[in-house]
């Protein structure tokens, strides 16, 4: 029996391992976000190109949407933008910007130089739309269906993975 | 060409490793001498050509050789030269390259200082740290070399050092910690060696003590360090965070500190031999479950640097194979556990025992704390985070614990010890030690508090039982200068390591309880009030430094209206990074601290200001420094030397 008991060790660390191993594939900054399968918070947001125009939930129901966070401030969202123009391009979903702490001037030179991939833009300056939502850092993607319900958070630069993938969750839609 | 050289110079590194992993364990193996002698000039040439790689890399950061791609993502032209050189370190691959460099130093250490070690027993503790080199200098290469770089085209400036590295903190933390984490390598290598030998007499445990303290030492001073760079430079005036970067730290050291004691009892009686080998294991592979945490990105964390599965993959491939390797050997060659001298239940034995299952459920307590969040994620059962309450709730108690054992211990005897002589010998110190437990509210704050009753309970416990012991030394001696000189370095060391805990003790408790804080706006000339002392904020005024502008404030602080001192608190804007850092202003003092730090700007020059009075918050780092002071101590023990010059006289003879 004692000499069974020296094998304890190595068995504990084999379960650690495992453990270990598991945990490689998992990345512990990926949040999954309270608000799945819950309305887009109210919100009464000035237009950022037009801010004479107020936007509220009513400008985001009808059909699905993607609601991309953004910042001139944030240097991923500048790698990502070129994927968003490719998204916008294809026609197969709206793109709305929330422009998120951000300044107007700096924010509409940004989309005038790199190009419009947005239907629009909510204004959102003081970010107090950003933290009812949630917003943990720029860039996030929210994928909202017909009804407005969030139904999918992406965290970080969107890619041609990313895309697919929103893709893949919009045709089980048609599906249905 | 530099960077070319240096990866050139790592990958003649990585050769002699190979043959240091393997030829000198074959010459053991199959006892022949001249393969066994190979072991000590490959440790030179090892540790030479690592050393070159790492003067190589030093010498593109001070040149600005920003077409190095590790270069140019952690320096700038900028960056003061002190910082330049430290930003060696400031990343993953730098980093690394110093780990292999130390632990190439320790080999070479063990080379030279190890005269009075049997031949065989050498080259197997050589080849076992070549094992480890071959697979952090593989690591290196395959997956981290810090010598790639960006051509053709390179940038113009680097993208800078992290602002909150730039800092005299960094300079030594990183070292100070590796030569810790690293140096457990080698009371892992006297272990397996002892196992492989099958010779597990005490001389195995004699060798490896003087090699353990050091590394405790050295890992103590880091994590020491490390809670003061935090203090100071993270602008919230915590000193502990229970980090999964911090603990991965604070589990060596507690497993390393069990198995410092464990190592007395082996070499003194003989026995916990084969729980002293499994410590050796288990405190060396806990300092790899570290770099592996904070490397591979699992964990998130404000040390972790950026996570890449392939480097995560690696090294989890290395735990496996030294960890799972030498748990293997263990299974089949640890003795049975069974003891050749026997203890009573009252007897120092059984006391350090007991203190060495008090630290290794802590040890536990932090593993499983810091690895839940894991564990919950890999069982698909959500997300989670452990927090310091967790932490406080298990570590502070099991803690309150040991201490009571340490001061029974001083008492007690080996084999056995009669009741009544550990009662004659407390009865006092437990007295006075509850006596100013309860007294010291009173006189320092307004009343009765149990916190404060238990820490300086706890702590006094210690100072008053080393104390009587110390004074019991003396029961049969005449002359006191003579005894005096008799008690050996490493009797000092354990006294000195021992003062240590009760002082860290005492400043945990005090700051806990009696620190004050207030965030507070503060237009220029308003004064806030904190714990009797006045805060005049002056305003602020636009300063320049190297790599940084800042606004700095003026703080005029006063005790009853006689000015003290006056601080200069910043907040930093670094030019590349585009940053923003809070520069706290102290002013230290042994019996309390006045920090205060900068919030942010408000309207017409006021600033959100947060001012602390931090009562006997340096007494938390002195007694770290006490401890690891007292661990370098024991290794200038005359016992240490005694081999050599025992050898010389048979030689002579």
């Amino acid at each position: 029996m004692p000499r069974l008991l020296l094998f304890a060790p190595l068995a504990l660390f084999a379960v650690l391992i495992l453990f270990l191993w598991k945990g490689l594939s998992i990345d512990p900054r990926e949040l999954p976000s309270a608000l799945i399968d819950k309305s887009f918070p109210a919100f009464k947001v000035e237009s950022l190109l037009a801010p004479e125009r107020k936007l509220t939930m009513a400008d985001l129901v009808g059909k699905p949407v993607l609601v991309n966070v953004w910042a001139t401030w944030c240097p991923s969202c500048r790698k990502e933008h070129n994927q968003l123009l490719r998204i916008a391009q294809q026609n197969k979903i709206a793109i709305i910007g929330l422009n998120y702490k951000d300044n107007r001037a700096a924010a509409t030179k940004w989309l005038v130089e790199l190009g419009n991939p947005y239907q629009f833009n909510i204004y959102d300056e003081s970010g107090m739309l950003g933290l009812d939502l949630g917003v943990y850092g720029a860039p996030e993607t929210y994928l909202l269906d017909a009804q407005g319900i969030i139904r999918f958070r992406h965290v970080g630069v969107v890619t041609e993975q990313t895309w697919q993938e929103l893709q893949t969750i919009m045709q089980s839609w048609e599906n249905q | 060409m530099i960077p070319e050289l240096g990866e050139f110079a790592l990958i003649l590194a990585l050769g002699f490793s190979i043959i240091l992993a393997t030829v000198p364990l074959y010459g053991a193996a199959t006892l022949k001498t001249l393969w066994m002698q190979y072991a000590k000039p490959l440790a030179k040439a090892q540790f030479t050509f690592m050393l070159i790689s790492f003067i190589c890399l030093g010498y593109a950061f001070s040149v600005d050789d920003f077409s190095v791609q590790y270069v140019a993502n952690h320096s700038n032209s900028q960056l003061p030269m002190q910082f330049k050189l430290s930003a060696v370190w400031g990343g993953h691959e730098g980093s690394l390259l110093l780990w292999a460099l130390i632990l190439s130093g320790w080999t070479l250490a063990v080379s030279l200082f190890s005269k009075g070690l049997p031949l065989d027993m050498l080259a197997r503790v050589l080849g076992v740290m070549g094992i480890i080199a071959t697979g952090f200098t593989s690591f290196l290469l395959w997956t981290s070399s810090p010598f790639l770089r960006y051509l053709p085209r390179y940038p113009m400036d680097g993208a800078d050092l992290n602002p909150l590295l730039q800092d005299f903190g960094l300079i030594v933390h990183p070292p100070l910690l590796y030569m810790g984490y690293v140096g457990f390598s080698v009371a892992f290598a006297f272990a397996i060696s002892a196992l492989l030998s099958g010779r597990l007499d005490a001389a195995w445990a004699r060798w490896s003590r003087p090699w353990t303290n050091i590394a405790w030492a050295f890992l103590g001073a880091g994590i020491t360090l490390g809670s003061w760079w935090a203090y100071y430079e993270l602008g919230w005036g915590g000193w502990w965070f229970w980090d999964p970067v911090e603990n991965a730290s604070l589990m060596p050291w507690l497993v390393g500190t069990a198995l410092m004691h464990s190592l007395a009892v082996t070499e003194k009686r003989g026995v916990f031999k084969s729980w002293t080998l499994l410590l050796a294991i288990f405190a060396f592979s806990l300092s790899l479950l570290g770099t592996f945490l904070v490397r591979s990105g699992v964990l998130t964390s404000v040390h972790a640097f950026a996570s890449d599965p392939e480097r995560g993959f690696f090294i989890l491939v290395l735990l496996v194979l030294t960890i799972g390797g030498s748990l293997t050997l263990y299974a089949f060659k640890a003795p049975n556990v069974k003891s050749e001298s026997s203890f009573a239940w009252l007897s120092r034995e059984m006391l350090l025992l007991i203190n060495n299952v008090f630290l290794m459920v802590m040890a536990v307590t932090v593993l499983l704390g810091t690895l839940y969040p894991l564990l919950i994620d890999a069982l698909g059962a959500g997300k989670i985070s452990v927090g310091p309450p967790y932490f406080n709730a298990l570590f502070v108690p099991i803690m309150g614990l040991m201490v009571i054992c340490l001061g029974l211990s001083s008492a007690a005897r080996w084999r056995n010890t009669k009741m009544e002589n550990v009662k004659k010998q407390l009865m006092l110190p437990a007295i006075i030690s509850l006596l100013a437990g309860v007294i010291f509210p009173f006189l320092y704050g307004d009343g009765f508090n149990f916190r404060v009753f238990i820490g300086i309970s706890l702590s006094m416990w210690i100072i008053t039982t080393v104390a009587k012991e110390f004074k019991g030394k003396f029961r049969t001696s005449s002359s006191i200068t003579e005894k005096l000189k008799q008690l050996s370095p490493s009797y000092y060391g354990m006294m000195l390591a021992h003062i240590g805990v009760a002082v860290t003790a005492i400043g945990i408790t005090l700051v806990s309880v009696y620190s004050e804080e207030r965030d507070m706006r503060l237009a220029p000339g308003e004064t806030v009030e904190l714990a009797d002392y006045q805060f005049k904020f002056l305003g602020t005024k636009p300063v320049k430094g190297a790599n940084y502008t800042a606004d700095q404030a003026t703080i005029e602080i006063s005790l009853d209206g006689a000015s003290i001192v006056t601080l200069h608190p910043e907040k930093r804007r670094y030019n590349v990074k585009k940053s923003m850092m809070t520069e706290a202003s102290i002013d230290p003092g042994l019996f309390r601290d006045l920090y205060v730090a900068l919030g942010e700007p408000l309207a017409d020059g006021a600033w959100a200001v947060r001012v602390h009075y931090k009562p006997y918050v340096r007494w938390l780092w002195l007694g770290g420094l006490l401890m690891a002071l007292g661990g370098i101590l024991t290794v200038f023990d005359r016992r240490y030397r005694q081999n050599k010059s025992e050898k010389q006289g048979v030689a002579h003879a």
